[in-house]
């Protein structure tokens, strides 16, 4: 395959099409609206839909619509938009609904700065919608990663039966680079569990051996019922704790004891390394030249990139940073992902390099921080 | 076979209803809101499809609650939303037949948008607001489409807001079926639910109904009797309302078809884009 300038927004709609996301639903911001122009152009190629909705809630609440009715769903958006959709975000963690939603960060709060790139959203992305719920976020640090990330986010979400988010930056999303796109035939593209019982037998909400029940869609023979309540395994609803409980234990663990899978990252020069650089998204390109230079000084410094960045790869993170002093994160944003850091590698120093006014880390300010004691 | 019409009644319950699983409700004693169901189910029966091929969503609300009691493919969606998840499943999946209930403020108020955008793209949908003039569920505070004047938990002093007119809201913003019917008039509102169900494009039937435990109780309207007894006494014909002098209109409900046209359906005419963008691919 012959490599070809393309845009972060782009590749992620390409990676859409290529995991057979066959149904978009969004509604114009920037820095995301280049991906539903793809897709409302690519999509009726492969024989998918594309829609533009009335607002970011109701594309949310059609793109949930649409998995239940056996579509591979995805619908982009902004900080704005984000806000929007979070209700239905928790629709979708409590009726465990495949689905992918695409949040290209750009500066907030509000209306912020609509050009420029952020990672101010990794908190709300975690916890958005209200009550607590397992949720897989995915952040790419290059059009390639954008790609490869939407995959495995549509892979994700249709192996454990849960909204997945993929945390762009506009910085990421608006980027041009070259890329070399695998051939088709070598993408893993993962689909749904689907059930061998007879529709009398069929309960949506199982409790199975591997923690995720099979999802039938609608119109198969197989009636039954979805609710935003908390339900019995027939997805009833249930205010019985001997119902609840084991739902809520069941979701987490259909997500806990996956992490192998789940959590996608990558290290370098960690092994000598006396201090680490801990990076994810736009950031880490800043990150990645920044410890190149500090190696050439001489300075032992490793780097850890995160592209799964919830569940927090706790234990990942604590690993690298044993045998180290210091651990620098820097990210757009006062300081989120440090909080985690912070939280699990014990009394090693944090530093965090943080900016939220719209502007990239540059390498060298994390170059300052690696050489700061 | 000639099934005899009790009979009949019995297999419509039997086959559309989850019977033996999910009663008794959630509704108060004398709600209009099962009599909407029973015309629903009539209705689905008339039109003679099976259990599978139909798909009802709801929202939030008193209302919201019906999907869980019959026997079809069932989603209670969130509070105002159920017409953008209705439109996400019928666009994958044509074939069936989407009905989405839904309550006076959960259609107008907290999804009035989804609302006017559903009718506007005539979508395939049929959508049926049961419309207590009240936000039944959360204990009677004022709804859109609660009366000028009228009393409401959260209007001591009166409403000072004017009612949405559904039905010509429907139709102004594109529907293809709109009717109106009440929970008295439950044979004419089932025979208009049927209609609705065939119409290819976006249906809208408003089923009037009532909520005599929070807007009755608060207007002093007296028990569900008589507040059926209303219904059965304003709800008039066309025709009969053409032929009211002025003086007499005010309280009138008027039921009947207002709205009956053929405009392409959307998920007939996005096929015709897939046909299009395949075409230009191929070429
Ligand atoms: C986002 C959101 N806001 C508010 C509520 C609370 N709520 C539940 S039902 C309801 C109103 C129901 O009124 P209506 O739609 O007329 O249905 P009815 O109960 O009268 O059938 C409200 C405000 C909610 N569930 N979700
Ligand atoms: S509160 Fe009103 S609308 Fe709700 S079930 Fe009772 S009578 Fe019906
Ligand atoms: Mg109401």
């Amino acid at each position: 395959m012959t490599a070809r300038l393309m845009q972060g927004d782009e590749a992620c709609a390409e990676g859409a099409i290529a995991a057979g996301c066959r149904f978009f639903a969004g509604y114009p911001i920037t820095p995301a609206t280049d991906i539903a122009e793809v897709l409302a152009r690519r999509l009726p190629q492969v024989g998918g839909k594309f829609i533009q909705m009335e607002d970011e809630i109701a594309s949310m609440a059609a793109i949930i619509g649409a998995s239940v009715g056996g579509a591979k769903a995805m619908t982009a958006t902004s900080g704005p938009g984000f806000s929007l959709m979070q209700e239905n975000i928790g629709y979708a963690c409590m009726a465990e609904i495949p689905c992918v939603v695409v949040n290209v960060q750009r500066t907030g709060p509000s209306t912020g700065l609509p050009t420029s790139p952020s990672q101010g959203d990794v908190m709300q992305a975690r916890w958005g919608t209200h009550g607590d719920h397992p949720i897989i976020v995915l952040s790419p640090f290059s059009v390639r990663e954008a790609f490869d990330l939407t995959v495995r986010a549509f892979n994700m979400a249709e192996k454990y039966r849960t909204p997945v988010i993929l945390l762009m930056d506009e910085m990421i999303g608006h980027m041009r680079e070259k890329v070399e796109l695998p051939p088709p035939e070598t993408i893993e593209v993962v689909e749904r569990v689907i059930t061998s019982v007879p529709p009398e037998w069929y309960k949506a909400y199982e409790n199975t051996p591997s923690d995720v029940p099979p999802m039938i869609s609608f119109g198969q023979g197989y009636r039954y019922h979805i609710t935003g309540l908390f339900h019995d395994e027939r997805g009833f609803p249930t205010q019985r704790l001997d119902e609840i409980d084991p739902w809520i234990a069941r979701v987490f663990r259909k997500i806990e004891r996956n992490l192998r899978d789940i959590l996608i990252y990558e290290t370098d020069q960690v092994e000598d390394a006396e201090v680490v650089v801990i990076a994810y998204g736009a950031t880490a390109r800043s990150a990645r030249h920044a410890v190149r230079l500090a190696r050439e000084q001489g300075l032992r410094v490793g780097f850890l990139r995160l592209s799964t960045i919830w569940p927090f790869p706790e234990r990942i993170v604590a690993e690298v940073a044993e045998r180290i002093h210091r651990v620098i994160v820097p990210e757009m944003n006062l300081g989120q992902l440090a909080l985690e850091v912070e939280r699990v590698v014990g009394r090693r120093k944090v530093i965090r390099v943080g900016k939220a006014n719209g502007e990239m880390i540059a390498p060298r300010e994390i170059l300052d921080a690696i050489g700061r004691g | 076979m000639v099934v005899k019409k009790q009979e009949r009644e019995s297999l419509v319950h039997e086959r559309y209803l989850r019977h033996q699983k999910k009663f008794p409700h959630v509704w108060c004693a004398g709600c209009g809101i099962g009599i909407v169901m029973g015309a629903i189910v009539r209705a689905v029966d008339a039109v003679g499809l099976s259990n599978d091929e139909v798909a009802m969503i709801s929202g939030i609300g008193c209302s919201g609650r019906m999907p869980v009691y019959v026997d079809f493919n069932t989603m209670h969606t969130t509070h105002g939303r159920a017409l953008a998840f209705a439109t996400g499943l019928k666009m994958v999946r044509p074939e069936m037949k989407v009905i989405v209930v839904m309550g006076d403020g959960d259609a107008l108020a907290i999804g009035g948008n989804h609302f006017i955008h559903a009718a506007r793209r005539n979508i395939g949908l049929t959508a049926i607001i049961i419309n207590n003039n009240v936000y039944g569920m959360t204990g009677g505070q004022y709804s859109p489409t609660t009366p000028t004047h009228a009393y409401a938990t959260t209007a001591p002093y009166g409403n000072i807001e004017q009612p949405f007119p559904i039905c010509q809201l429907a139709e102004a913003a594109g529907a293809a079926f709109v009717a109106r019917s009440t929970v008295y008039h439950a044979r004419e509102l089932s025979r208009f639910i049927t209609q609705a169900i065939q119409k290819e494009g976006f249906s809208v039937v408003e089923a009037v109904s009532y909520c005599h435990t929070t807007y009755g109780r608060i207007n002093k309207l007296g028990s569900a009797v008589e507040m059926m007894r209303r219904l059965k006494e304003n709800g008039v014909s066309q025709r009969a309302f053409e032929r009211l002098p002025e003086e007499e209109r005010a309280d009138k409900i008027v039921r009947g078809v207002f709205v009956d046209r053929d405009i392409p359906e959307y998920t007939q005419l996005y096929d015709q884009i897939i046909a299009r963008a395949q075409q230009a691919v191929a070429a």
